[in-house]
């Protein structure tokens, strides 16, 4: 039986310990938020946190999970005001939307890491692709959420 | 109570009321919210609306969402004629079911060629203009007054003489009994309030926080989970199998063989079947097409382009090219190449079906929810009457989803697990393999510039794959592929007229050498607009040059009579700065053309340093002749360049021992934030025509990056993708 602290609760899953994060996360917790793209770490859509660092549950062994902190894009807020998830709605940036939990929860990770980030880091971090193309608004998203972030620090 | 009396309930139910949900037939919640329907319906005004009772509207939108912002642009133009309160406006997806019950009141749900919102505006106007019209004489019955006095917004009913109001919601069951109008006015496009703004979508907030369900994240009480792996050599069969060892792996229920040419793992996960798919033998049945590969592909495409034979298809024509390049002192000729390529949308193909003896449901991620109930109901051995298709939000489409070999398949299994939710959902790998591939073509071009320099002669000679001839293999041997020719083709009222070569040339032939393989090919946002613009744009330079003359100068001369496509070119060049002085080893590159009945031009700057491309920025222009939603369209102009030039730059699909060679993102790249230019669009519409967004641009993407590649580098670049070519 593998636990799992996923969203800050414990859950215990009766899968093999080789199955991927994100299987267990998907199959066995009908937590469907975490998206399959390439199953090789290649895409990004399945990024979640693990103890707050941008992980691809894809290639992450569950038993390698255990212990840990797991934050899905379920989790990362109960009513979607994480500044990433409030800079997404105001610029309208997800076309499709398949691989936005995965770019909001890389972009999270990356404003938790480095609050104002420049172009550069972000194209150094932000590696997810997309296949509709809504990179411009991710990018312009990005630093909205940091502005968003700071203000509310202020207030 | 039997299925059967299920299904005659429901006929009779829909024949006169509003339509009904998901889960009818097996009493399934679906887990999102869009097509269920509540037992205890609001009024139905007409087939597009709906009033709630606390006065909010649903508007039914039957072409498919796939990330294009159709689903928010349609209920825009609805709302618009409806003059309901765009802020209460809610969604739901008709079903193919509904539409065949009711004698399809939605028109097409076919969702392709930049066509959801250019083919459809007219009737959902009409549609909110009616409702509205009967909402409006459900309040004058009520007040007793002629309805001509009373005027409604925002949901709200007036009438004028005396100021009284009532709201939707509490004359809409009156409403929908009032007769429905004969015709109504729509209104001029000058006036729009909510159709022609930037609306924010209607579908966002449910994709910021992981809580929409697409077809791949259905879940259904007692639901097994299928993987599959089909002959990678399309065409191919199934030999045999042998599944000894997966069939006594963890979770897995059966190994199933699926049509004459695939097989699937059943399972308690998706994790375990496709491990288990991974320990099946399978032996293919692959014939000559084992010989078949990239090198041998492509010298059949080059014999095509000299090629003499009976069967040379002419898509466009004027004067005597051949004569005039025959009798030209000078000729320029260049050959070109544009490989296959896979749709890869972020969602893998799936499908989740259930299927008893008389019934079959399925949840099918389409483009084209009624192709997608005839392929359930015939790959289910039922008549679609007995059959019903429930539509979801896609993880993109891009052309794929037009075809429904995956539902077939997911069918075909369901089949073998009567009366058990079966999810097929496809690896990377296999929807990479089995797909419906962008048609590779060459093309030689050879021009002729009178002694002022003027084009006086060209002739492009395609080769090629025919996505028609696939379609309808019937038709092969003598018919021309009209798709063949888009952006080249003649002019012409739509939709022949929507892909019309722009140029004016005294002496045109463009022909097609039909060469087809057994990999199949498919409809490929912007599909051969692709191609053809990269082909004529890029040629168009190097004509230009050999003419000693500037590009713009040179396409202008050639544009007199298109004077919309001018104006968008004019436009790139003006805001690029087109002629001022640049930094070294930076240049700057136009395309222009009509692809999907709208104008698109694009002006980019690039720099080549050490061998390095950097894409500055690009300078985007579109006239789709009315605008519904101007910041989707922006979205739209963004998505084309990621999507063309993830395809222009790295995207191949390569054939080696018939199959094809790139499984996965890490051999088929596509555009990260790093490569990404910055772009500033320009949505110019002009009135007068109903273009498309979805796709034009994308031809314009590679053409204008790679002339600057030239500008910057004297380097041309006439085969696609870039990939590893040195551009120094």
């Amino acid at each position: 039986m593998l636990k799992l602290t996923i969203n800050g609760e414990t859950r215990e899953v009766d899968a093999d310990p080789s199955t991927p994060l994100l299987w267990v996360l998907r199959d066995h917790l009908d937590l469907t938020g975490t998206k399959y793209g390439c199953g090789i770490a290649s895409c990004g859509a399945c990024t979640v946190h693990v103890n707050g660092r941008a992980v691809r549950s894809c290639v992450l062994p569950a038993s390698a999970a255990q212990g840990q902190q797991i934050t899905t894009i379920e989790g990362l807020s109960s009513d979607a005001s994480h500044p990433v998830q409030q800079a997404w709605v105001e610029l309208d940036t997800p076309q499709c939307g398949y691989c936005q939990p995965g770019m909001i929860m890389a972009s999270a990770a990356l404003l938790e890491e480095n609050p104002s980030p420049t172009d550069d880091d972000i194209n150094s971090k932000i590696t997810n692709i997309c296949r509709c193309g809504t990179l411009p608004r991710v990018r312009e998203g990005i630093h909205r959420a940091a502005e968003i972030a700071a203000k509310g620090e202020q207030a | 109570m039997s299925r059967e009396a299920v299904c005659i309930s429901r006929r009779g139910f829909l024949a006169g009321s509003a339509a009904t949900g998901a889960g009818f037939m097996l009493a399934m919640k679906i887990p999102f919210g869009s097509d269920a329907h509540a037992d205890d319906l609001p009024p139905e005004i007409n087939a597009w609306v709906v009033v709630n009772d606390d006065d909010s509207v649903t508007i039914r939108i039957a072409r498919s969402e796939m990330g294009q912002g159709t689903l928010t642009g349609l209920a825009q133009l609805v709302a618009e004629e409806l003059e309901c309160d765009w802020d209460t406006v809610q969604w739901e997806f008709p079903t193919p079911g509904q539409s065949l019950a009711r004698e399809r009141p939605w028109g097409s749900f076919s969702t392709g060629g930049s066509l959801g919102i250019r083919s459809s505006h007219q009737y959902v106007r009409e549609g909110g203009a009616a409702a509205r019209t009967m909402l409006i004489a459900a309040a004058a019955k009520q007040w007793q007054v002629d309805a001509g006095e009373c005027s409604a917004r925002d949901s709200v009913i007036t009438h004028g003489p005396s100021g009284k109001t009532l709201t939707y919601g509490t004359v809409a069951a009156t409403a929908a009994t009032m007769e429905v109008p004969d015709e109504v006015t729509l209104k001029d496009p000058k006036d729009w309030r909510v159709a022609g703004k930037s609306k924010a979508r209607l579908d966002t907030r449910e994709k910021v926080d992981g809580s929409l369900r697409y077809g791949a994240d259905l879940t259904f009480p007692g639901m097994l989970h299928a993987a599959i792996h089909a002959c990678p050599v399309h065409g191919g069969t199934r030999k045999s199998v042998n599944a000894s060892k997966a069939e006594n792996m963890p979770g897995v229920h059966k190994v199933v063989e699926v049509g004459n040419d695939a097989v699937a793992v059943v399972a308690d996960s998706w994790w375990q079947a496709k491990t288990a798919l991974e320990a099946v033998d399978v032996i293919w049945e692959t014939g000559a097409a084992t010989e078949v590969n990239s090198e041998s592909i492509d010298q059949m495409m080059v014999e095509g382009l000299s090629a003499t034979e009976d069967r040379i298809f002419v898509g466009n024509q004027n004067g005597d090219a051949p004569a005039a390049l025959k009798a030209a002192k000078k000729t320029i000729t260049a050959d070109y190449r544009f490989p296959m390529q896979s749709h890869a949308p972020m969602e893998p193909m799936n499908t989740t079906a259930i299927w008893t003896e008389d019934s079959c449901e399925a949840w099918v991620p389409t483009q084209n929810g009624e192709a997608a109930l005839e392929a359930v109901a015939k790959a289910a051995g039922l008549f679609p009457e007995q059959c019903e298709v429930h539509k979801v939000i896609l993880g993109g489409g891009f052309g794929r989803r037009g075809m429904h070999d995956y539902a077939i398949q997911a069918v075909q299994i369901a089949r073998q697990f009567p009366g058990t939710p079966i999810k097929l959902l496809y690896s990377r790998e296999e929807d990479q393999r089995r797909g419906y591939y962008h048609p590779l073509t060459h093309a030689r071009m050879t021009a002729a510039l009178t002694d002022e320099g003027e084009l006086d002669a060209l002739h492009i000679r395609i080769s090629g794959i025919s996505i028609l001839a696939s379609l309808r293999p019937a038709l092969q041997a003598e018919t021309l592929d009209p798709f063949v020719f888009q952006s080249l083709g003649p002019d012409g009222d739509p939709p022949a007229g929507d892909h019309m070569g722009i140029y004016e040339v005294p002496n045109l032939l463009i022909d097609h050498a039909m060469r087809n393989i057994h990999l199949r090919p498919g409809f490929w946002r912007g599909v051969n607009a692709n191609q053809n613009v990269f082909y004529m744009e890029s040629f168009l330079d190097e004509v230009a040059q050999a003419a000693g003359k500037d590009p713009l100068t040179f396409r202008r001369g050639l544009l007199k009579s298109q004077p919309k496509a001018q104006a968008v070119l004019d436009v790139v060049a003006k805001k690029a700065g087109w002629g001022r002085e640049l930094p070294a080893s930076h240049g700057l590159g136009l395309a222009v053309c009509k692809s999907f009945g709208s104008f698109v031009a694009a002006c980019a700057e690039v720099s080549v340093i050490d061998g390095k491309l950097t894409m500055h920025k690009i300078w985007a222009a579109t006239d789709p002749g009315y605008a519904v939603n101007p910041q989707q369209i922006e979205a739209q102009i963004f998505g084309s360049f990621v999507y063309g030039l993830s395809g222009a730059l790295y995207q191949e699909m390569t054939v080696e021992d018939g199959a094809v060679v790139e499984e996965n993102f890490d051999t088929y790249p596509s555009m990260t934030l790093a490569q990404m230019p910055e772009v500033e669009s320009t949505v110019m519409p002009s009135g007068g025509f109903w273009g498309g967004v979805g796709e034009p641009t994308i031809s314009v993407a590679a053409p204008a990056v790679l002339n600057a590649v030239y500008a910057a580098t004297g380097k041309r670049i006439r085969h696609l993708p870039v990939k590893d070519q040195a551009l120094a």
